[in-house]
């Protein structure tokens, strides 16, 4: 165990080029994915937040309920969809990093548009009378919303990257973790460990965790600033 | 765009229910262009309500309220309304007064002076780059009316502007609301502080229970109150809180 371990760590001070390339492939995919699912979500959720409409309610409830989707289920349902005799089959993208991006962007669209209808939600409630006083319509004050709940939504953001950087049933499906090519931090490790070759998978872990701690680091300091600056 | 006056307002017979009760009780009153117009009333008398529906916040349940040329959905409005507790954006006291600004519709290149402007009227000046939110509770009334000045709006609402206020603040904010009403803005106020009532205003509406009981010049208002509840009403406030 302590000799897996100093392995391990030899493999991270040594920048061993395996496991960079796979840290690299990661970042790629998950940012990609948080960026695709922020682009989408964010609108989204700032409409839902501040329009009414029939079935508002059962939207917003299903959309809550979407943010626990089991990745794996994710990972099943794109693969349906990307397969050769699937509907979007003709891309011919299953088992590559575009597939990982997309099935990933479909995992965490529901945290960041729910998360994100929360925080303008609340807003809105506290800006309505005031933005209409003033003449905004809703298509201006949606915008507003949004640039003043930056930080909650920055926030949200990261919990989407957070939960995109460490899920493994998505990944594991619609990339195959083919050595190389769709090979990321998640599933190296669940094949390493079962393979019985725990260094790579260590070191793996310990570069996750710290990436996962940063990523709530970085949100907890926003709040923290935005709190201080802007009240 | 009709650039004539949206005064005056005319509400026939407007009720206003909400959650099984009736807040305002078939309330019919003119308001004209001039002289300042206080709202007085005890605490959930519906001041606050009635000033909600003639700013449009509130559809009244029913019957109706006339502007005289009413404001078409979406161009720039011609009244504002400070709230009894101001809302600030998340950004600086500049930007709350030109974001304001860029909702009327006034272009970019006119909105610094405009907001300069209004800052210096109300004394906020070397303030002009603090968060709004973190200002005091006064200089956020301030700053509230200084977004309301850069509007020049026709009719301006003030929900009670001084509540919370301390002697001086309130000083300072009298006097900014002087200077709306000799500008042409015509000022209708709701307020407790009956001495306040008579500093600025010309005349009172006393509402009591949802209902419009009185209208009186001032002088007239405090010194033969017509009915029994303004009278009580008079006796029992502190004339200096
Ligand atoms: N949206 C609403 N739904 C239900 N009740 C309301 C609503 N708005 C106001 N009320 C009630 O209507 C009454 C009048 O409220 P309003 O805020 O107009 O009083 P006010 O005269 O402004 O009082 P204050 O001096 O305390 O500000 C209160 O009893 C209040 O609880
Ligand atoms: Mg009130």
């Amino acid at each position: 165990m302590s000799e897996a371990l100093s392995a391990a760590l030899a493999l991270l001070v040594g920048l061993d080029s395996r496991l960079v390339e796979i840290v690299l492939l990661s970042l790629r995919v998950s940012l990609s994915a948080v960026a695709i699912a922020a682009l989408l979500g964010l609108p989204l959720g700032a409409a839902i937040a501040v329009s009414r409409f029939p079935g508002r309610q059962a939207v917003i409830v299903v959309l809550n309920a979407l943010m626990g989707l089991p990745p794996v289920v994710v990972g099943l349902l794109v693969y349906l969809l990307l397969s050769r005799a699937g509907p979007l089959g003709a891309l011919g993208i299953l088992f590559t990093p575009s597939a990982m991006v997309f099935a990933q962007s479909i995992l965490i669209l529901p945290i960041v548009a729910a998360l994100s209808r929360q925080a303008i939600e609340d807003a809105w409630r506290e800006y309505e009378e005031q933005l209409r006083s003033l003449g905004a319509g809703r298509m201006s004050a949606a915008l507003t919303l949004l640039w003043d709940t930056r930080f909650s939504l920055l926030t949200t953001i990261l919990a989407g990257f957070g939960r995109a950087a460490a899920e493994v049933g998505a990944v594991m499906i619609v990339g195959g973790n083919i050595d190389g090519v769709t090979r990321v931090m998640t599933t190296t490790i669940a094949l390493e460990t079962s393979k019985g070759d725990l260094p790579l998978a260590l070191g793996l872990g310990m570069i996750l965790i710290a990436i996962v701690i940063a990523v709530n680091a970085a949100a907890h300091l926003t709040r923290e600033l935005a709190q201080r600056r802007y009240g | 765009m009709s650039n004539g006056p949206i005064l005056p307002l005319r509400l026939a017979d407007v009720s206003f229910a909400a959650g099984g009760r009736t807040i305002i009780d078939r309330i019919s009153l003119e308001i004209e262009t001039g002289p300042s117009t206080i709202i007085l009333g005890a605490n959930g008398a519906g001041k606050s309500v009635l000033m909600r529906l003639m700013h449009g916040l509130l559809k009244p349940s029913s019957d109706r309220i006339d502007w005289y040329a009413p404001e078409r959905p979406g161009a720039p409005r011609k009244q504002a309304m400070v709230f009894q507790r101001p809302v600030m954006l998340r950004r600086s006291a500049y930007a709350n007064v030109a974001y304001a600004l860029k909702i009327a519709g006034i272009p970019e290149p006119q909105r610094g002076a405009l907001v300069r402007d209004s800052l210096e009227s109300v004394g906020l000046s070397h303030l002009a780059r603090r968060s709004a939110r973190v200002l005091s509770g006064g200089e956020q009334q301030r700053l509230a009316l200084a977004r309301a000045w850069a509007l020049h709006p026709e009719v301006l609402f003030l929900d009670e502007p001084t509540a919370s206020l301390d002697p001086s603040a309130t000083r300072e904010i009298e006097s900014v609301i002087k200077a709306f009403d000799a500008a042409g803005t015509k000022v209708v106020m709701a307020t407790h502080n009956l001495g306040q009532a008579r500093r600025l205003g010309d005349e009172i509406l006393f509402i009591n229970q949802g209902r419009l009981v009185e209208r009186a010049p001032v002088e007239q208002f405090f010194s033969k109150p017509q009915s029994a509840q303004a009278a009580a009403f008079i006796k029992g406030e502190l004339p200096w809180t």
